[in-house]
């Protein structure tokens, strides 16, 4: 489990990211964390791996003060990947990317390499691996850093926009790989501007405004909210703004729709069947 | 004569295994509004880089057949010629902005280009006032949101003033506001007779705008339509496009055999589509 208790921190001790924020992560859980540009939302992640310590308040792991941990022993227990892959590529081939990681955290040659493999395939990466992932695309390279990540299965998986730059099916083969490691009990938490990947993903969602928790509870609760959709920089998600559109024509129609099986029966039975 | 055209073109990078190009042929006349869209690797950052000469002027490789854009052959111009008639706004901004205020970032382009300082004043002001940026004129670039930041980048590359504005992924590290933003700002200067092409994955938010969808897989234009035509192609799930749940629910209901008068590229289009055969 990880607390954070009322967390402040500030860039340079000027810039406040965030101001006072309170949060329990229980194990096995899968969290969004949405908000505008700037509200705290990577600061916030950020503190989870101990690569940014709070200038106040506690970050809890299992009961323990997370400042009694270095970085690297952090890193073991709770991955996280960042959301511009170069900032953290760095080597010829995305195989050696991948390896690296592993590795470091202490897998052996002959362990490492078909766990290399494998998360390979599952991010639709087959055929790669000599490639330098300098000669990807925005989006293939966004998937190696996922890979370097995903590959150590680490108790917790911080995911900073990981759907950036992914077509329907990586997104849906993203969703599919991290729905498996949350299977075994993995946390999973992304950051992410993409709301119907959180409608179809994640039960919980925190959405966060000026360094502030806004909202935290039921995903389709939390964005069917109009204040906080207004306070966040949200907006509807697809399914939500159709079924209301349609509640305004017919008022039969529920106006909290958020699954593409039930609006289409509603629409089916508004028509008098097929 | 159209504004972009692309006769048989071919690009591989130097040093890659395949073509991120292959025999690629599309004319995009003025005013046109066009989204480009596929699987991530397919060469929609290619396609982008070869219309302003950023392929092969400066990712060099092996070419094959040409790409002209308002009359240039791209071989043949430079890049700063080429950026008066195409200008490119990326998917991080940063990566973009140079200076330390907004009306430097903007001046920087025409001044380097030694456009008339008057001019490059009165361009300033125009866009400062298009595109909402005045409470933002002294402010560091690094000191504003992403999507602020964006509206900035946006706003250097109109100095130039394009014919044709090329945005690849530009709202994918925006907030949804900022993004719709963005997106909204791009539709006005298309209605203001700007030529546009756009790479963007979410076509819930862009297919209402565009005059055209062009759909590529491995290199190859694939598909190419009115928006409401392509999105309704069986070729967008088997290559793993998404497209709006209007559209997608439109799909379902046709299997059922309820057909709608037309294809719904949103909710509030649908709503008026089954309003009206409720009422027949």
């Amino acid at each position: 489990m990880i607390l954070l208790e009322d967390v402040y921190f500030a860039y340079d001790g000027l810039y406040t990211a965030l101001q006072g924020v309170s949060l329990q992560i229980d194990d096995g859980e899968r969290i969004a964390i949405m908000g505008s540009n700037g509200a705290g939302k990577t600061t916030l992640v950020k503190h989870l791996n101990g690569l940014l310590r709070p200038d106040s308040g506690r970050v809890i792991l299992d009961g323990v003060d997370t400042k009694h941990y270095s970085v690297a022993e952090l890193a073991r227990e709770i991955g996280l990947v960042m959301q511009n892959p170069d900032h953290q590529l760095f080597l010829e081939s995305v195989e050696r990317e991948i390896l690296f990681s592993l590795e470091n955290l202490g897998y052996s040659k002959e362990e490492a390499k078909p766990r290399c493999e494998e998360t390979l395939s599952n991010l639709g990466l087959e055929g790669f691996s000599e490639r330098s992932p300098f000669t990807l695309s925005g989006g293939e390279r966004k998937r190696v850093a996922l890979a370097s990540v995903l590959a150590t299965e680490p108790r917790v998986l911080s995911l900073d926009e990981p759907t950036i730059g992914q077509d329907a099916r990586q997104k849906k083969n993203l969703a599919g790989m991290l729905a498996e490691l949350n299977q075994k009990g993995k946390t999973v938490i992304v950051v992410t501007h993409d709301i119907e990947f959180v409608i179809e993903n994640f039960p919980r969602t925190i959405t966060m405004a000026n360094g502030r928790i806004v909202a935290d509870g039921p995903t389709n609760s939390v964005l069917s909210n109009n204040d906080v959709i207004e306070r966040c920089s949200l907006t509807r998600p697809q399914l939500t703004e159709t079924a209301r559109h349609l509640h305004n024509v017919f008022p039969e129609v529920p106006e909290r729709l958020t699954l593409m099986d039930d609006l289409e029966e509603v629409v089916v039975k508004v028509l008098g069947g097929v | 004569m159209p504004l972009i055209e692309f006769h048989d073109f071919s690009f591989k990078y130097l040093g890659a295994e395949s073509l991120a190009l292959r025999k690629v042929d599309l004319q995009v006349e003025t005013g046109e509004y066009v989204v480009i869209t596929g699987p991530s690797g397919c060469g929609k950052t290619t396609l982008c880089r070869a219309i302003n000469g950023l392929v092969p002027q400066f990712h060099r490789g092996y070419i094959a057949g040409n790409v002209v854009i308002d009359g240039k052959n791209t071989r043949e111009s430079n890049v700063a010629e080429l950026a008066t008639v195409a200008g490119l706004v990326f998917q991080q901004p940063e990566n973009q902005l140079v200076t330390l205020n907004v009306e430097r970032e903007i001046a920087f382009g025409p001044e380097n280009l030694g456009v008339d300082p008057d001019e490059v004043r009165r361009r300033v002001e125009e866009l400062i006032e298009m595109l909402d940026l005045e409470h933002l004129r002294e402010k560091h670039p690094h000191e504003m949101s992403g999507g602020e930041q964006q509206r900035v980048a946006m706003a250097a590359t109109l100095a130039l003033k394009p014919k044709i504005l090329v945005a690849d992924e530009p709202t994918s590290n925006l907030d949804p506001q900022s993004a719709e933003t963005i997106l909204d700002l791009i539709a006005d200067l298309n209605r203001r007779d700007m030529t546009v092409v756009l790479v963007e994955h979410r076509l819930d938010l862009v297919s209402k705008d565009a005059s055209r969808v062009v759909l590529m897989d491995k290199g190859s234009i694939v598909a190419d339509g009115e928006p409401r035509e392509v999105l309704t192609m069986d070729i967008c799930e088997e290559i793993g496009v998404g497209i709006p749940k209007a559209t997608q629910l439109y799909k379902r209901l046709k299997e059922r055999g309820i057909t709608l008068g037309d294809v719904p590229l949103t909710g509030s289009e649908l709503a008026t589509l089954v309003q009206e055969v409720k009422i027949r």
